[in-house]
Order: C-alpha cells, then sequence, then structure tokens
C-alpha cells in the first residue's frame, strides 16, 4: 500500500531537445496552470511541463470541487437528490434532472404523461442553447476576445433564464423534473413566450456568426489544432460535441431515442477535421437544430395532466434492482447508475460525468502545442468542474 | 443484439477457462449482468470489444460498488406436506454475504449502435485481495474512472498506466466511499441547529455557540 | 482583403455598443440598487412560515417535522411544544416551539413546500439578507421566519388564492363532517328518547352512550369561525 500514497514522479521520463552535440537545450519549465485561473472554467489545475512555449507534458489535477455528491446521494432519499444534480453541471441543470428523472422512472417502471415529455424536450433543448451560447462566449475570451462574445452570449442566455425562472422559481438550480413528470405544468403565457424566444435566437445566432465563424484570428488559433483522430476519439469514451466533431455519428437522441425524440425531425451535425474550430462549428449547427425541435416541440404540445397520477412523492420505494440510465447532454451522455435495495435510499448512486470523462486525452490533444494553445483545447472541451468533481 | 445467454456461450466456447455468470437484475427495465473472474476478466473483455457482431468499442461507464459483509435474508416459498396435507409456508433463508467491492463496466457500440452489455468483476474481500485487472488497456476511456474507483474504493487495478489518487488530494488516507467509513472529527463544521454537528463543533471552537 | 472579416465582426460590436443607447433591447442592464428590475411571478429564495392574524396564535404550521426529514441538507430544526392549541378548524394541534432554518446552508429547492400537507411553510422572495455575523444571523428563528397571509397574498398572489382554496375546503370538509355527526346525534338521541317511551328500557341505554364523544366538537368548530 506504501507505494502507492507515493506523489507522482516529477518530469524523469521527459527531456529537453538535444542539440547537434547532444546537449540539452536548456531546461524544461514546469507550471502549475493553478486552480485558480481565469480560463480553466472553474477550480482545475493542469501541470504542464514547457520546453519553450510548446507543451511536452500535461497532467491534469482534478478534486478541488469534489462535493462527494455520491455519498450524499446513498444518504437521502431519492426525492431529495433531485436539487443536488442540479448543481452537478450548473449550466444545464434541466437536463441533469431529466437524465436523473428518467434512469428512477426506467427503476420503478413509472410512465410518464405526453404533455410531461414534450415539456422535457422543450426544457432540454432549451438548455442546449442557452449551455452551446455560453460555451462560445467562454471559449472566445480564453483566446483574449476579452469578454465581448461573452457578454452578448450572456444577453441572450438571459432570455431563456427568464423562461425557467418562470416556470420553476429559479434561473438555475430549477430543480423541475419529477419522477413521473415534471413540478409544475406550464401555461399558454409561457408557451408564447417560449415561442418568442425560440423564434428570435435564430437572428441572434447569424449576428453571432458574422462576429466568429469567419474571424481571421479564431481561424488561425483554432484550424488544425487539438486534433483527435477517430479511433482514439471512441476509445477513450468521449461523448457530445467533441466525438461528433471528429466524425462519429453518435447522438443518444437518435440512437436512444429516449422521451419522444424519435418524433422530432432534425440533423446530427458531424464535424470532418476534429480540430478546435470543428467543435466550435458542430456546436452553432447544433444549436440551430435545436432551434427546429423547439419550434416543432411548442407547435404540438397536447393538452393534458403533467405528472404521472401513481407516482408518490414522499416514501418512494422502489423495488430492488439496478438501472443504467443515459440522456444526450450539452457535453456529452451524462448518465446514472442506480442500486436500488428496496430502502427509501439508494444503495449505489454513480453519476457519469460527460466533462470528466473526456478529459483523458486532454494530454493527447494539447502535446506538440503552444500553452496558450493548451487554454483554448480546454476551453472546447466544453468542461464544468461541477460535473467534474461532482 | 443478442441475448446475454447467447453471449455466454459464445464466450465459453471461444474462451474455455473462463467462470461466467449471469446476474439477475428483477428492477422493470434494468440490464442483466455478466460476472466475470478477475483472471479472464481481460480475454473476456477483448473478445466483447473485438467481434464482428458485438463491437463493443465504447467503455460508457466503470462503477466501484462496496458491499460489506452482510447476512441476506430471503423469503423463499416452499411446498411442504403437513399431516397429508400440501401447504405452502414462507421461509427466511439466510445466506451469508462476504464482504467484497465490485466493479461495474457497461459497455455499448457506437459501430453497430447496440448496447449496454454489463461486465462485472468483484474482488476477493475488501481488506487485502483487493486487485482487479484493468480494463485501461483496451478502453482508454477507463483511464481515469478506474482512478476513480482505485481513490475512493481501493480497488487496486493491474495494468493501470497512472494508478493514483484523483479526486481526494494526494496524502488522504482512507477510502471515503466505503460503508464504513468515518470522517475524521476535526474537518470544519458549521453550526447548523442539529444536536451532533452542534456538539461536535464545540468541541473545536472556544466560544459558546447560541443553539 | 486580410482582415475584412474581423471589420465586419467589429461592425457587429459597433453597433451593439451605438444601438445600447438608442434600443431597449440592445440595453438589457440596470443599475441597481437604484433601479430594481420586478421579479417574476414564483421565484423562490428561502422559505417563510405563514400565519393567519396572530403569529403566535394563528401559525399554521402543526409541527409536524416532514419538511425536517425531507429536507435535502438537513436545515430545517424543530422542537415540538408540550401543550397544544386550536387550529384553523378548530382542532387542538401541536405547534413548534423552537422552528429554525439555516439559510447559510440552505439551497432553496423548495421540497419543504411541496410536501408540507398543511399550506404553512412557503417560499420567500427577499434574497437581501446579508449580515455581517455569519452563524447567528443567518440561522432564522420562528419570529424571523412567521409573516402574515396578506404578505404572502402581495409576494405570490396566485400561489397565495390557491392555498386559501385549499384551507376553505378543508375547513368546509371539517364542518359538513361534524354538522352531519351532530345531525346523526340529534336523529340517535330522538330515537333513543322514542324507544325509552317504549316498554324496552334496558335496550336504549346503550344506544345513547356512543355518540356521546362527539359533542364538544360542533361547539368549538362553531367558536373557531366566529374568531377566523
Amino acid at each position: 500500500m506504501s507505494a502507492l500514497a507515493e506523489l507522482p514522479p516529477k518530469n524523469f521520463e521527459v527531456m529537453p531537445k538535444l542539440d547537434h552535440a547532444g546537449e540539452p537545450m536548456g531546461e524544461l519549465l514546469e507550471v502549475s496552470m493553478g486552480p485558480h485561473h481565469p480560463s480553466t472554467h472553474g477550480v482545475f489545475r493542469m501541470d504542464v511541463v514547457l520546453d519553450g512555449e510548446e507543451v511536452v507534458k500535461l497532467k491534469p489535477v482534478f478534486g478541488y470541487l469534489h462535493r462527494n455528491h455520491e455519498k450524499i446521494g446513498e444518504n437521502i432519499s431519492y426525492l431529495s437528490s433531485m436539487p443536488y444534480t442540479d448543481r452537478l453541471d450548473y449550466f444545464c441543470s434541466m437536463t441533469n434532472n431529466w437524465a436523473y428523472a428518467l434512469t428512477i422512472e426506467r427503476l420503478a417502471g413509472l410512465a410518464v404523461p405526453e404533455r410531461a415529455e414534450y415539456i422535457r424536450v422543450i426544457m432540454a433543448e432549451l438548455t442546449r442553447l442557452q449551455n452551446h451560447t455560453c460555451l462560445i462566449g467562454f471559449f472566445v475570451q480564453d483566446m483574449g476576445a476579452l469578454g465581448t462574445p461573452m457578454m452578448y452570449a450572456f444577453r441572450e442566455r438571459e432570455k431563456i433564464l427568464d423562461l425557467f425562472e418562470a416556470v420553476s422559481g429559479a434561473r438555475m438550480m430549477c430543480n423541475y423534473m419529477r419522477f413521473g413528470g415534471v413540478r409544475v405544468d406550464v401555461d399558454d403565457a409561457w408557451l408564447a413566450q417560449a415561442k418568442k424566444v425560440t423564434d428570435e435566437y435564430g437572428k441572434f445566432l447569424d449576428e453571432f456568426e458574422t462576429f466568429l465563424s469567419a474571424n481571421e484570428i479564431l481561424l488561425a488559433r483554432t484550424q488544425g489544432v487539438g486534433v483527435i483522430p477517430r479511433e482514439l476519439a471512441i476509445n477513450a469514451s468521449i461523448t457530445g460535441p467533441m466525438l461528433r466533431a471528429a466524425g462519429v455519428d453518435y447522438d443518444l437522441r437518435k440512437v436512444d431515442k429516449y422521451g419522444i425524440y424519435g418524433r422530432f425531425e432534425f440533423k446530427v451535425p458531424l464535424g470532418e477535421h476534429s480540430d478546435i474550430y470543428d467543435r466550435y462549428m458542430v456546436r452553432v449547427l447544433e444549436m440551430r437544430e435545436s432551434i427546429k425541435i423547439l419550434q416543432q416541440a411548442l407547435a404540438a404540445i397536447p393538452a393534458g395532466p403533467f405528472m404521472d397520477p401513481k407516482a408518490k412523492l414522499r416514501g418512494f420505494r422502489p423495488k430492488p434492482g439496478e438501472v443504467y440510465g443515459r440522456v444526450e447532454g450539452p457535453k456529452g451522455e451524462l448518465g446514472f447508475y442506480i442500486i436500488s435495495d428496496g430502502s427509501p435510499n439508494p444503495y449505489r448512486y454513480r453519476v457519469r460525468p460527460p466533462s470528466f470523462i473526456n478529459l483523458t486525452i486532454l494530454e493527447d490533444m494539447c502535446l506538440g502545442h503552444k500553452v496558450a494553445d493548451a487554454v483554448v483545447i480546454l476551453g472546447s472541451v466544453d468542461i464544468v468542474l461541477g460535473e467534474v468533481d461532482r | 443484439m443478442e441475448t446475454l445467454e447467447q453471449i455466454k456461450t459464445r464466450l465459453e466456447k471461444e474462451l474455455p477457462m473462463t467462470q461466467l455468470d449471469i446476474v439477475a437484475n428483477d428492477c422493470p427495465a434494468g440490464e442483466r449482468s455478466l460476472l466475470v473472474a478477475a483472471p479472464s476478466a481481460l480475454a473476456v473483455a477483448r473478445f466483447l470489444r473485438d467481434d464482428s457482431q458485438l463491437k463493443l468499442d465504447y467503455c460508457s461507464n466503470v462503477t466501484g460498488i462496496d458491499w460489506p459483509q452482510a447476512t441476506i435474508k430471503t423469503k423463499v416459498k416452499k411446498k411442504v406436506a403437513v399431516g397429508g396435507v400440501e401447504k405452502e409456508i414462507e421461509e427466511i433463508v439466510e445466506t451469508l454475504r462476504s464482504g467484497h467491492l465490485e466493479v461495474v463496466y457497461h459497455l455499448y457500440s457506437m459501430a453497430l449502435k447496440h448496447g449496454p452489455v454489463v461486465l462485472r468483476m468483484r474482488t476477493e474481500n475488501r481488506t487485502g485481495h483487493t486487485h482487479l485487472p484493468s480494463l485501461t488497456p483496451l478502453w482508454r476511456g477507463a483511464e481515469l474512472q478506474e482512478r476513480e474507483v482505485f481513490d475512493l474504493y481501493g480497488v487496486i487495478f493491474d495494468g493501470h498506466p497512472d494508478l493514483r489518487r484523483i479526486l481526494m488530494w494526494d496524502g488522504f488516507a482512507g477510502f471515503p466511499m466505503r460503508r464504513d467509513y468515518v470522517s475524521p472529527d476535526d474537518f470544519e463544521y458549521e453550526p447548523t441547529p442539529h444536536d451532533e454537528v452542534l456538539e461536535q463543533a464545540r468541541k473545536h471552537y472556544p466560544t459558546e455557540v447560541k443553539a | 482583403m486580410l482582415g475584412e472579416q474581423i471589420l465586419k465582426g467589429m461592425a457587429v460590436t459597433a453597433r451593439n455598443f451605438f444601438g445600447s443607447y438608442v434600443s431597449k433591447d440592445r440595453l438589457t442592464t440596470v443599475q441597481y440598487p437604484e433601479q430594481r428590475l420586478p421579479q417574476k411571478a414564483n421565484t423562490r429564495q428561502f422559505p417563510m412560515l405563514v400565519y393567519d392574524g396572530d403569529p403566535e396564535k394563528g401559525l399554521r404550521c402543526v409541527a409536524c417535522t416532514i419538511c425536517e426529514k425531507e429536507c435535502p441538507p438537513q436545515v430545517i430544526y424543530i422542537v415540538k411544544s408540550k401543550d397544544k392549541k386550536p387550529d384553523y378548524k378548530g382542532q387542538p394541534q401541536l405547534y413548534p416551539a423552537v422552528f429554525d432554518i439555516d439559510i447559510s446552508v440552505c439551497m432553496s429547492c423548495s421540497i419543504c413546500v411541496e410536501v408540507c400537507p398543511f399550506e404553512s411553510i412557503k417560499m420567500n422572495t427577499e434574497f437581501e439578507l446579508s449580515t455581517d455575523n455569519r452563524f447567528e444571523d443567518l440561522l432564522l428563528h420562528k419570529q424571523d421566519l412567521a409573516k402574515p397571509n396578506e404578505y404572502y397574498h402581495q409576494i405570490h398572489p396566485d400561489e397565495a388564492n390557491e392555498s386559501d382554496a385549499v384551507l376553505a375546503a378543508e375547513k368546509a370538509k371539517a364542518e359538513a363532517k361534524a354538522k352531519a355527526a351532530a345531525e346523526a346525534k340529534a336523529a340517535a338521541d330522538a330515537k333513543a328518547k322514542a324507544a325509552a317511551d317504549a316498554p324496552a328500557a334496558p335496550a336504549a341505554t346503550t344506544t345513547t352512550t356512543s355518540p356521546a364523544p362527539i359533542t364538544p366538537k360542533p361547539d368549538a368548530a362553531a367558536a373557531s369561525a366566529t374568531k377566523l
């Protein structure tokens, strides 16, 4: 056991380049791009070893936001875990809630009424819109845009957050889905406002793209940077827009068809070069597809109950068993693995975090690039520390 | 995709020395899993990944589970002849579950878009023999997740390229997600209005805090 | 020309910047705290306890501790009283002697509101609660949490109307039940009196004993109806 408690060895196998005489050309510099850093999307640390400006070795260090969500889940009831799932990926609380509710509904065999399914799709796609908008804002800021695109992104995001606040009472920590439906119903005024926001979003995206998509600085910094080969992306369990930018057609909304996604017509954008620019473009195109799904869902939402009448709020005890449920969150495949032993608390509550697993190949992507590229590559992976560390 | 029984028969034909069991799962939409013994796990996993009908190239989730030693009481219905009349009585059967740690892999296929096949491995006990083969050489995506299982449960993965703590800091002692883990007393406590938390806080804070 | 797209991007920035002086759409911030935006209809911040009329006697909470059990971060602390007081229906109920919520830990999930069967704990909308003493001032006691029903109508009018309707329905049900019981008792009394006049005297005495315990309730219901 003592061998495992040792600290990892410091750059013992990495050596600076040798010149003609075989002498090392200078020393290596080890930089801790430490947890307090404006560009690391939260408290995330990267230990990079640099040869000049080039990254020779990169080790990510996690755990600064570890709140032991899984152990808390084992000690409280199923319903009480729902507000904690909001705080996993704190930008996308609706999809986190949906993943958990979906898993428990599969565990207990609860049926979800039609209207609730439509509401869930609407909330999830609005979440995807605001997440991708936010992400593009952050990612461009990491490149040095000093906040202007981010502020435009946040201005549009506020319109969606206003919708979330109107229906659930909170902008980000919505705690909105329940096992068997949703907590409160949406009324016609809300649907009209959602339709207005959706219809105007396309215009905002056009303006945003004029601003960014052909910008020479952005192209120079992102094309050809951070490339992952397709096979490595599949083998490293990458999911979400990062995988689709590598050209793999795997979107859970099309593969699993959970909820009622089978009814909507939308395309899955794929990238070719698997570099940062492709990831940015895939996200922009996904936003446009989300707008299409939203318009279809808002037009077709039926009247009816919003909650399964058989679902119980208190005293919920599913039968013993285990289940793995997953949804296509904006960052990738968000899954919950729950083992129940018949008591009111789960026996094992596991979150499959997409951001955490997408960081597996961070080192592979950054080797050979400059330090500044490492920051932008991290931005394109789209991590939220709440999910990475749970 | 074929059923778990078909996969099991094919595996037993391909790799004769393996020990495989199918673990039941009674809830409405749960998946049954394939329990594989530790020595043959790597070969089984390689077969599952490379087989042309399965092509399970995507390891979605690696989970650690702690099963402490416990007696499990199950109700069994038995038909007993009592004085010439056959009656059905319920008996409580007690089985001793020895303590062990378990690692569960959820495998999907991106090439053929099917899944999941759930693979389980169990350690011998929770104290000294907690070694399991690492599946990271086959699926790179298991790398960080196996590190997390090592960090939080103490399962040592043989063959893992870089096994060290990931979420807890390097000098941390203990395995937090185990069921018998007791957190040390001197973490910072906020006196929320509950009796035992207040008691513990009073030991460390010199001033009196109003209840 | 090299840099053409950058110039187009700068044109977008300029349009947004100068546009913010002209169009409301592009200027989306207000000078808080001099100017405040109106809060949304069902926004939620921290819980509060609702009372009707008097903060002590009209407090709706009956210390059932369901909210304490269901609260995910366990921030509610209730100590039940030793005596009972009559509630809006007139039935004697316990009340909380101590009801503390630690708002430094409360995450405003409103699960306590969802599970409360007595419409007594609701979500407040006040968020400007910063103090300079973390442990004592962020622990709200019963007197800080108790708010009148009129305040609840002010901040969440639709919810308050629904809540009042539920309570009125419960009260009507209780009164109807009490009235039916009183009528049944009166009928049984009349029947017993008629039977007592007849020669079968011992059978009549046994029928009069069962309706007797119900008599205090109709008087209490009438008394509380006049009070509320």
